[in-house]
């Protein structure tokens, strides 16, 4: 019986323990009517070697491209120790470590994780993770909303914000009667600072601020962070934790800094996998500590005096507080925070910003490429990050069809139906991972695409 | 041996050099007024000492692999080596979320198959896959509940039922929605009290959430009688799948009358706990909650999709698709997003591994071996003199056996059980809940494991007994086998140190 150890001896004594003559004793305070028959619809079982041979089918069928998507998850580099090590049983199959004696290893790496989270966005505090960037994000302004307590429920978002983070934002606090306020972006792809301007101080309770934004444009986030100051908002940071190895921490923005940070961790250690699972990581000042959702573990001392790590401000989870709590979360990501700290170990902050810088220049390559290239244009004129729009002569769909179908390419995200404003516009990415080659191979797989 | 932290195993100018870009960083590609200045404290090692510490802290874990971890309402079952394997190839990990149509099938097949199983097995009429961790199943959960009342144009209603031995996600789950809970006693059975339900619900009553069997390790008997009461006062019946691993292909919660459940697939369907997560908490709503579920949710195209080159994908769709998204488009009631993209895809292909690999006779074999050896585990213990907390009931899949006489006595503590079985090489069970019962222990050892193995753990609790009888302070200092000793919690909290800051 798969993964069951019984013999039929070991089932015959422990009914004979038990008392019970069968197995179906063993159900006898279920309603008769309850129980159901045979399940119809599940199939018959596969050895390890059948399934192992189903799976590989259903992965080639998933076909490999050379991808220029980004849109919130990136394609990097993982070292191969990465997840030799995250995936070793000990890691692997631990529980949440409520334990601690019994689960020092999980409990040290999550307070170095905290550790290089806030030192990345130069915050004072991190959590151990949430559950993606776009529910941290849901969770940061539902936090802000409980350390701000005067005034209206409202919180500002650019539309220069992934589009996705904006539905998962108001799907997950909506319950919550706070008001949602979406930005429109200036002509450079950036949050039009005016629009924030025209709003009145006091009227809101948060400014969420994307670092790059979703066109992979940097905002003028010192400008932004003031100008929320001004109007008596708190700020919200939403980057990319490998951007942040060359540009300027959330902490350090503008006259006071960000109050919180969070973002994605995928870039760090996690492969694309269809989107999950990632992690999201949530930082803050100081004094907002007890608001913060999520577990943290600080360091301490047994009863020898020696240091040892555990789970601490428990007070504020719903496993103690109910529903007072600051959240209702109780599982995480603890295993893509273990990828991630080992990731981010063997890199380091030289490693993480050659990554980035890689990136950045790959990006900018590319866009010159496909700038030479008749009818092709970029949307915004400045640069960014690892990330950029271009507009293309006609429906980006049917490009992007022919690309994938013809030339193996997956050629960015469209923007379209997210922005009609920017007519026939395409969002691509370059990471470390794309080689000169790639970039002329894709342009000139364009380049034919669009000469028909 | 304590380990030091990686910071301070760095040194100045160290790398892993094969690991990095070999080109160097440009700081000055980024405008100086956004540059970064000074570089984030981070460690600087070689591979080898990376691999070194993190393999060391490894050894400083329990886990499943390791370690037999009776721990009540948290399913520890083996977690397979295959799914991890097959998860992990090189196709599913490098596709992307948005990937087209043509480069998904395989992926989305994958998903497809997973709905239909975990419909069947759990009754229900739709399965939505997006859910995060059991918490977000529930706030799904809820969620639906409230679009449902608010279709029908019903706003009387803002209370969610809890019964008092529910898990801390439930009301928690509740407030986030922004309804207000109200408890539900439990009679001294274990079963929800039906006069006080009867009484406690109205047209105010939004719905109830339950767990059953329920977390006091037995099965809820009047579910049936339970849910008429919810139902004619116009309230919905949320499952809690915390449990199912104790009914599973025996009971269907669609049968028991459930109009919404969440399933912890890192529970029931084995996939790892990875020292806190990633989980996985689909939804399965009956026919009258379909158009609420959360999005995206995988669709069979019997021809091809009718909005070709749309959808997630966001490009093409070979002629060979014959499956895709389905998204706001397709359930314009839909309660919405719940993550950015796909909830935790990876968690979700190996939950699909582990149900093709138990197969339609597996899934009914994993509820009977699971209360096979709970009710197995309670017998011995029972003999051996320990107080069960129900002892007129049969176990569940999990049991409550309560050391209020032996606190009384000779003053031992749930804690102090807990602590010393580590010394024994076992992980403790759940200890101090369900709240409802004094110094209780909730066990639940899965059907994954031997008999030896569950003798040897009676044998240790009956040791423990007998070392508290005659020495208590020595058990109330375990464990003393572990890299640490019991840890001061109130200084944790009091001086919170929760990052390395060099000493200046």
């Amino acid at each position: 019986m798969p993964f069951i150890p019984h013999t039929e001896t070991d089932v015959a004594d422990m009914l004979s323990a038990i008392g019970a003559p069968s197995f179906d004793s063993l159900f006898d305070e279920i309603p008769a009517e309850l129980r159901c028959g045979p399940l119809a619809h599940v199939p018959q079982r596969l050895t390890e070697m059948e399934v192992a041979r189903l799976m590989h089918g259903r992965a080639h069928q998933d076909r490999h491209g050379l991808s220029f998507i980004g849109a919130g998850a990136y394609e990097h580099h993982i070292p191969a120790a990465v997840w030799e090590i995250t995936t070793r049983g000990e890691f692997y199959s631990a529980y949440t470590p409520y334990q601690a004696e019994a689960s020092q290893g999980t409990l040290q790496l999550l307070y170095e994780f905290q550790s290089m989270m806030t030192a990345l966005t130069g915050m004072d505090v991190s959590n151990a993770s949430m559950y993606d960037g776009a529910s941290a994000l849901a969770e940061s302004v539902l936090m802000a909303e409980r350390s701000h307590k005067a005034g209206k429920r409202r919180v500002v978002v650019p539309r220069t914000l992934h589009p996705l983070y904006r539905k998962v934002l108001f799907a997950l606090i909506d319950a919550q009667k706070i008001d949602i306020v979406e930005i429109p972006h200036d002509a450079s792809g950036r949050t039009d600072i005016g629009a924030i301007e025209a709003l009145e101080a006091g009227s809101f309770t948060c400014l969420v601020i994307p670092q790059p934004n979703f066109f992979g444009a940097f905002e003028d986030v010192d400008a932004l962070t003031n100008l929320a100051r001004a109007k008596g908002a708190m700020v919200i940071a939403v980057v990319n934790p490998v951007s942040l190895a060359l540009l300027k921490p959330p902490g350090e923005w503008g006259a006071t800094g960000a109050d919180i940070v969070c973002g994605d961790g995928q870039p760090l250690g996690a492969p694309l996998a269809s989107g999950g699972p990632y992690f999201g990581f949530l930082t803050a000042k100081q004094e907002l500590v007890r608001q913060m959702p999520g577990r943290i573990v600080g360091r301490t001392v047994d009863l020898d005096g020696k240091p040892g790590f555990t789970l601490t401000l428990q007070a504020r989870e719903q496993h103690i507080r109910r529903s007072k709590a600051t959240s209702n979360i109780c599982t995480n990501q603890g295993l893509l925070v273990t990828a991630a700290t080992i990731h981010m170990t063997l890199l380091g902050a030289e490693g993480l910003a050659r990554v980035a810088t890689a990136s950045m220049h790959g990006t900018a390559e590319l866009l010159k490429l496909l700038s030479d290239i008749p009818g092709v244009s970029r949307v915004f004129d400045n640069g960014g990050f690892h990330e950029t729009a271009i507009v293309l002569p006609r429906a980006v769909a049917p490009v992007l069809e022919a690309l994938a179908a013809e030339y193996g390419i997956l050629g960015g995200f469209d923007l379209s139906a997210d922005y009609p404003e920017l007519g026939n516009a395409l969002l691509l990415c370059v990471t470390e991972t794309k080689t000169h080659a790639d970039l002329r191979h894709y342009a000139e797989a364009l380049a034919a695409v669009l000469a028909r | 041996m304590s380990e030091p932290l990686i910071f301070e195993r760095s040194s100045p100018g160290r790398s892993a050099y094969a690991q990095r870009p070999a080109a160097a960083a440009d700081f000055s590609a980024i405008p100086e007024a956004l540059r970064r200045k000074t570089p984030p404290l981070m460690p600087e090692v070689s591979e080898l000492q990376a691999v070194r510490h993190y393999t060391r802290l490894s050894k400083r874990n329990f886990s499943i692999d390791t370690h037999f971890y009776p721990l009540g309402s948290c399913t520890m079952k083996y977690n397979p080596r295959a799914c991890n394997t097959l998860a992990m190839l090189p196709e599913f990990l490098a596709r992307h979320p948005l990937a087209p149509m043509s480069h998904s099938q395989g992926f989305l097949a994958c998903m497809y198959d997973l709905q239909e199983i975990l419909k069947d097995v759990t009754g229900m009429a739709g399965v939505s896959l997006t859910p995060m961790a059991g918490a977000q199943g529930e706030f799904a959960g809820v969620a639906m509940i409230r679009a449902y009342h608010r279709a029908r144009g019903d706003s009387a209603r803002t209370e969610i039922l809890v019964p008092d031995a529910a898990h801390g996600t439930n009301p928690a789950t509740a407030t986030m929605m922004g309804y207000t809970t109200r408890e539900i006693p439990t009679n001294s059975e274990g079963d929800v009290d039906i006069e006080a339900l009867r009484a406690a619900v109205g047209p105010h009553t939004a719905g109830i959430m339950l767990t059953n069997p329920s977390t006091l390790g037995v099965f809820e008997r009047r579910i049936k009688q339970i849910a008429g009461i919810v139902h004619d006062a116009g309230g919905l019946l949320y499952y809690d799948g915390a449990n199912l691993n104790a009914i599973l292909g025996k009971v269907r919660p669609g049968d028991m009358g459930f109009d919404v459940i969440h399933m912890n697939l890192h529970k029931t369907f084995s996939t790892p706990h990875g020292g806190g997560g990633p989980g996985a908490g689909a939804v399965g709503v009956s026919q009258r909650m379909l158009p609420f579920m959360p999005i995206p949710i995988v669709g069979k195209a019997t021809s091809p999709p009718p909005l070709a080159g749309e959808g997630q994908g966001g490009g093409a769709s070979g002629e060979a698709a014959s499956f895709r998204w389905l998204d706001e488009r397709d359930l314009p009631q839909s309660i919405g997003r719940l993550s950015t993209f796909m909830g935790n895809a990876g968690v979700l292909i190996r939950a699909y591994i582990y149900a093709r690999m138990l197969g339609r006779d597996g899934m009914q074999r994993v509820a009977e071996y699971a209360t096979l050896n709970a009710n197995y585990l309670m017998a011995s213990l029972r003999d051996k003199g320990f107080d069960l907390a129900f002892p007129g009931r049969r176990a569940s899949h999990e049991f409550i056996i309560t050391l209020k006489r032996q606190k009384q006595q000779i003053e031992l503590s749930a804690t102090d059980v807990a602590k010393r079985l580590l010394d024994y090489g076992f992980h403790a069970p759940t200890v101090y809940f369900p709240l409802l019962v004094p110094e209780c222990l909730l066990i639940e050892p899965t059907e994954t494991e031997d008999k030896q193995t569950l003798d040897l753990f009676v044998d240790a609790l009956v040791a423990i007994w007998a070392e508290a009888r005659r020495d208590i302070k020595y058990v109330k200092g375990a464990p003393y086998t572990m890299p640490v000793r019991r840890l001061d919690d109130v200084r944790a909290a009091r001086q919170l140190d929760i990052r390395y800051q060099p000493k200046p």
